[in-house]
């Protein structure tokens, strides 16, 4: 990794992690909380849909899978509230082995017919939820034990928890990019066959990367459901989750490190304003569209590979103009 | 000599059509075998089946004198059987040495090590400077052009250190002087131990690179014989020249 490259990490989970002490106005830190939820969602899916170029739409299934087995184990009580955060890595390792089956078998598809089939597993998911009513308490919803955090500094440990994930998922994004399996997985994306054709282990590397993006997704949804309090079938699994973590990814740039964390950044708190000014009226969602209709016109490849291919031009043309 | 690749009694339907037809030849080890015939004659498609990408409906394959039961792209490529493609696939996000890394032999160790190992890089290196492509190393392969690809896709198939290459159309569109750049490396790793089944239209290189000459018409062999019997064979005319 460049100096640059530390640095710019360094800085930029530094002052996300110092963040709540200069704050005190809850609905920020909410707003934050979710902005850094999502920046870690769509960070972890671009390790299957970017890095790999299976675009699953299937990943709000294992946010609603992580959100029910938090909720289901601390229905009642959460001890000192802190011990809750030690089972996110089991609910991670339990979400990754679950999805060696599903995923060995949806991967024998690709593209389009793998968005949808993954797509199938979420509504397959929330299906559950609405009727295994003994676990998941239906549409009634399932509450969790309340942690006896103080009032006014009751959503820090959630957003600590949150920006752990987004390093987490962000490590291994950065990983990828320069390790074997990293470059076995661009080849997958480029050419599938032609990999295979070399000797590139193709089953394993897409299991190794939907395992990883998938636990990132269950740990996600059991820090949101715990800091919800009470979860719903449609909100736990729910498909806005999927297209927001895609479409940030988008927005922000495929296969790259800082693509999905900029277009959570960006898009979040748009999402958040357009609903605030035009809430009543559900006009946000029309704002919302109108967005990615000129992200989609102007920057069709996302935009950190937008900027970095204009500067690579640039650079380019002035080593010819030297010459 | 002995054969290296025996295909017997092959068969591949695609619905209502025969691709090939209870076709069976062998490559001898050390040869420069070639495999021509008109168009639609089932070559590109008795590469595929020997190479794994498609399934026959009947027929066996063996390779270094052991039938494969299953044949699976990667682990043939891993045993020593290596192709190219007809359009040059090769990956153009990659980087030039990259593109060779990503074809080296494989280790779980290597898989999460680092993305380009120094002894990948030095094995990479080392046949990029055979085919005088280390000034492009880390050039992205899209840069390339066809020729340049069609160089690549050989190079990088060289990684598994190869007993039999397939090449498909090793020449098809690319300018006279990359013909005869294909051509030389094409014989300097044959003088090193390779052995090379080609499907080619080029007869003029076929005929002074290739022995013996293999020609398919409608999925099934009809000649098999050193160029000059080839090129006077009436049958070979024929399926040529048509009827």
């Amino acid at each position: 990794m460049s100096r640059a490259g530390i640095f710019r990490a360094v800085a930029f989970f530094g002052i996300l992690a110092l963040l709540p002490f200069g704050i005190s106005a809850q609905w920020i830190i909410n707003a934050l909380i979710f902005t850094l939820m999502y920046a870690a969602l769509a960070s972890g899916w671009n390790l299957i849909g970017g890095y790999a170029g299976y675009p699953s739409l299937g990943h709000a299934a294992f946010f609603g899978f992580g959100a029910y087995f938090f909720g289901i184990i601390f229905e009642n009580s959460v001890g000192n509230g802190y011990s809750p955060f030690l089972i996110l890595p089991v609910i991670g390792i339990i979400a990754a082995i679950l999805s060696v089956p599903i995923g060995y078998i949806a991967m024998k598809t690709r593209a389009d017919v793998f968005a949808i089939v993954t797509i199938t597993l979420l509504f397959i998911v929330q299906t559950l939820a609405f009727n295994l009513r003994g676990l998941t308490g239906g549409a009634q919803g399932k509450g969790i034990a309340v942690p006896p955090f103080d009032p006014a500094i009751f959503a820090r440990p959630f957003y600590w928890a949150m920006l752990v994930l987004l390093l987490i998922a962000m490590g291994i994004s950065l990983y990828f990019r320069r390790s074997k399996i990293g470059l076995s997985l661009s080849a997958v994306r480029a050419d599938e066959d032609k990999a295979h054709g070399v000797g590139v282990q193709v089953t394993t590397v897409k299991l190794v990367a939907f395992g990883l993006s998938v636990s990132i997704a269950a740990m996600a949804g059991a820090v949101w459901a715990y800091y919800e309090g009470f979860i719903y079938p449609q909100f736990a699994v729910d498909p806005l989750i999927t297209i927001g973590m895609v479409l940030m990814t988008f927005l922000g740039g495929r296969a790259t490190l800082w693509g999905p964390v900029l277009g959570a950044f960006i898009l979040v708190p748009a999402q958040q304003f357009f609903s605030y000014e035009f809430g009543a009226t559900q006009f946000y969602l029309l704002a919302y569209a109108a967005i990615f209709l000129i992200i989609m016109l102007v920057l069709p490849r996302g935009i950190l590979p937008t900027i970095n291919d204009r500067i690579r031009t640039k650079a380019k043309l002035a080593a010819e103009v030297s010459r | 000599m002995s054969a290296l690749l025996e295909i017997h009694g092959l068969l591949k339907k695609f619905g209502g059509v025969t691709a090939v037809n209870q076709c069976s030849f062998e490559v001898q080890e050390g040869s420069i075998t070639a495999l021509i015939g008109p168009n639609g004659s089932g070559k590109t498609t008795a590469f595929n089946i020997i190479t794994g990408y498609l399934k026959a409906d009947a027929g066996t394959i063996a390779f270094r004198g052991n039938t494969i039961e299953d044949p699976n792209p990667a682990s043939l490529y891993r045993s020593g059987l290596s192709r190219t493609f007809q359009q040059a696939r090769i990956f153009p996000e990659l980087t030039v040495l990259e593109n060779l890394v990503v074809a080296s032999s494989f280790s779980w160790k290597g898989l999460f090590g680092s993305r380009v190992s120094v002894g990948d890089r030095e094995r990479a290196m080392e046949t990029l400077s055979e085919f005088k492509l280390t000034k492009l190393a880390d050039y992205q392969a899209s840069e390339l052009s066809y020729g340049q690809r069609k160089l690549l896709e050989f190079a990088s198939v060289l990684m598994s250190d190869p007993k039999l290459v397939l090449l498909d159309e090793p020449t098809a569109g690319v300018n006279p002087v990359m013909i005869e750049t294909m051509e030389k490396h094409i014989r300097s790793r044959h003088a090193a131990g390779v052995t090379f089944l080609i499907v080619e239209h080029d007869m003029q290189l076929v005929m002074r690179l290739c022995n013996p000459v293999i020609v398919l018409d409608r999925g099934a062999m009809i000649a098999k014989g050193t160029p000059s019997e080839i090129q006077s064979n009436p049958q070979v005319l024929e399926a040529y020249l048509g009827s």
